[in-house]
């Protein structure tokens, strides 16, 4: 008897009982369906919290002034010499961009609403290195830079507090601590970060800062230095090509650093270890009803075994060796957890996907994953199940003594 | 002519909880190739222990059984399923026919443990054929009428060309007209393709018919001593 033969005699018995061959695929549908689901929104939960740390960049080094070690004195400020230091390619060839900043907290005013936000300094490697995108107007150049314009970049949040909107106000004029500046762009909203809302701040142009707004004691100081590493993967490297340069740059003695290199990684991982024992716990649960679903078939298959035992009587007298009735039975059971586990594939996507609709009206941006992996191991799993509890049927028929099943009514 | 059977004292004993039951307590016998033999004896004779045996579907507890020259009393399962598959073709009294499953089938069945797979759906035909249903092949059992289902099993039983057919009450469940009919098949294929018929019957007009009556009584040949 060949594996094909199996499985069309498999199918044409399965047919022959379509409610309870139906019902018992009701059960690995639902389990398979449970653990999709599961897994799709674990691994949706770690893809949006990854991604709004990606939405800060998983590639960004920051480097700040002063130690992690509170004991150590005199220290260096950074400055715009330590971010071309950096920036040299033969230096620090995991280095992709690195951008100064200069951050202050300034009173802004527009007509009659005045409020208090974050001014950032920085020049044009800023935004592809945030990653800002802006909603109208144009990012700072290098012209602003090179003629200290007094232009700004506003965000939606100071935007709406200051014109009580945040469309069509390009080319306004605010003031920064009294000073007039002409609104060269909105940035497009960011959202809470992990460092507080992005949206309520203004970024003019570095050189502007350093002239006008934000002064600092020692000449082209940085107060923070905003490094891209070229991938994910080189943020090590990176700090390390760094934290070289600037302790030959400062002079510092070993182990004594007066700058601090502080990466995303860190944080990333523990979320994905945190999101990851999240999918484990409630793909478990899931398990549980695809074990119950497997119960359900073996229930059924004992039924069967029983109810066909003059038909497994007549196959053996006919010549079929216990081989035959075993494959004809696992095939059968085979067969019902892999037709549950291929619906409950598409089911659990389908819940999957309404998770995700769920999730997007009521605002939240989290959207369900239906990994290839997921539907691997939920695939492999119901056969699995489907072997596992048809053995023992199978092993019942096959078992039978052909005078006795013949003679059974 | 050949013997294809040799029963030597043939015994079976089985174990009824405490008790131990003597089904068969000794039988020897020869059938030759070709022959026709009835098998007759009251209930409870050990009829249907020695077809079960002649048919490999169980071993005896001890005795020599060699069926068209092969030995068969110390096969294992897989063995004797190998061996009812190629030598032995069984009628049943109830057909057992898979309801679901059409003739052609059902006569298909055994080809289906068989290693010789070729022309599986040629030769069910020429069964069934061979029984007068060619326009009844993908006819299902409860389409059928008793005589017929009958004729499909016996289909069934020569398709892989079996050494011995055993036909237990193959005309039990028919009335006398289409039991007739079904006796005088079975007589026909025996005459014809010369295969070996052995008939466990009661029936005393059934046995009539056989050139030899092997009576049972008590688990011994009637009239040995």
């Amino acid at each position: 008897m060949t594996l094909a033969q199996a499985f069309f005699e498999a199918l044409e018995s399965l047919n022959g009982n379509k409610l309870r061959s139906g019902l018992t695929v009701l059960g690995i549908v639902i389990g398979v369906a449970a653990v999709i689901a599961m897994l799709a929104v674990g691994r949706g939960a770690e893809e949006s919290i990854t991604g709004s740390i990606s939405g800060i960049g998983t590639n960004l080094l920051f480097v700040f002034r002063g130690g992690q070690d509170q004991s150590i004195r005199n220290t260096r400020p950074l400055t715009l010499a330590d971010a071309e230091a950096i920036a040299d390619p033969f230096a620090a060839p995991s280095v992709e961009a690195v951008a100064p900043i200069l951050q202050a907290n300034r009173e802004i005013s527009y007509g009659g609403e005045r409020t208090t936000v974050e001014v950032n300094g920085v020049t044009p490697a800023y935004f592809p290195v945030r990653n800002y995108e802006l909603t109208e107007g144009e990012f700072i150049n290098e012209e602003h830079l090179l003629g200290r314009a007094s232009v700004v970049l506003i965000g939606p949040e100071a935007a709406d507090t200051l014109f009580g909107r945040h469309e069509g106000i390009t080319g306004e004029t605010i003031r920064i601590d009294g000073q007039p500046f002409r609104i060269l762009g909105v940035l497009a909203s960011k959202g809470g970060g992990a460092f507080g809302s992005e949206d309520n701040r203004v970024i003019i142009p570095f050189s502007t800062a350093q002239a006008r707004l934000i002064r600092r004691s020692t000449r082209d100081q940085v107060d923070v230095l905003l490094v891209q590493a070229v991938s994910g993967d080189a943020v090590l490297m990176a700090t390390e090509e760094i934290s070289q340069i600037l302790r030959q740059r400062h002079r510092t003695p070993v182990g004594a650093d007066d700058f601090t290199v502080f990466t995303q990684q860190d944080l990333l991982a523990t979320f994905q270890s945190i999101t990851g024992i999240l999918t484990i716990f409630l793909g478990g649960i899931a398990g549980i009803s695809l074990l119950v679903g497997g119960i359900g078939i073996m229930n059924i298959m004992l039924v069967s075994v029983t109810e066909r035992t003059r038909e497994i009587g007549l196959r053996k007298a006919l010549g079929a060796r216990r081989r035959d009735i075993l494959i004809q039975f696992l095939t059968e059971s085979s067969l019902l957890s892999l037709i549950g586990g291929i619906i409950g594939i598409l089911f659990g996507w389908l819940i999957s996907f309404a998770v995700g609709q769920i999730a997007v009206a009521s605002g939240t941006a989290f959207t369900p994953v239906v990994g290839l992996d997921a539907v691997t191991l939920a695939t492999l799993f119901s056969a699995a199940v489907g072997l596992f509890f048809g053995i023992y049927p199978a092993n019942r028929a096959a078992s039978l003594e052909p005078v006795e099943a013949l003679r059974y009514e | 002519m050949s013997n294809v059977i040799e029963a030597l004292d043939i015994r079976k004993v089985y174990q009824m909880g405490e008790v131990q039951v003597e089904a068969l307590r000794g039988v020897s016998f020869t059938i030759q190739r070709g022959e026709v033999v009835a098998i007759m004896g009251p209930s409870g004779s050990g009829k249907s222990t020695l077809m079960n045996t002649l048919g490999c579907l169980d071993r005896p507890t001890s005795g020599e059984y060699v069926l068209d020259g092969e030995t068969v009393a110390s096969l294992n399962d897989d063995q004797l399923a190998d061996i009812r598959n190629r030598k032995v073709g069984f009628v049943f009294q109830s057909f057992n026919l898979l309801s679901r499953q059409t003739a052609i089938t059902n006569v298909e069945l055994p080809l289906r443990y068989s290693s010789n797979l070729n022309g599986r759906r040629e030769r069910a035909m020429d069964a069934l054929k061979a029984v007068g249903l060619e326009d009844r092949m993908t006819h299902r059992p409860y389409e059928l009428s008793g005589g017929q289902q009958q004729r499909v099993a016996i289909a069934r039983a020569i398709v892989n060309n079996p050494a011995i057919i055993m036909a237990d009450e193959p005309t039990g469940n028919l009335d006398s007209k289409v039991g007739k009919e079904i006796m005088n098949l079975l007589l026909n294929l025996n005459r014809e393709s010369g295969t070996t018929l052995i008939i466990i019957t009661h029936d005393p007009v059934v046995a009539e018919q056989t050139q030899r009556v092997i009576r049972l009584r008590d688990g011994l040949l009637d009239g040995a001593p």
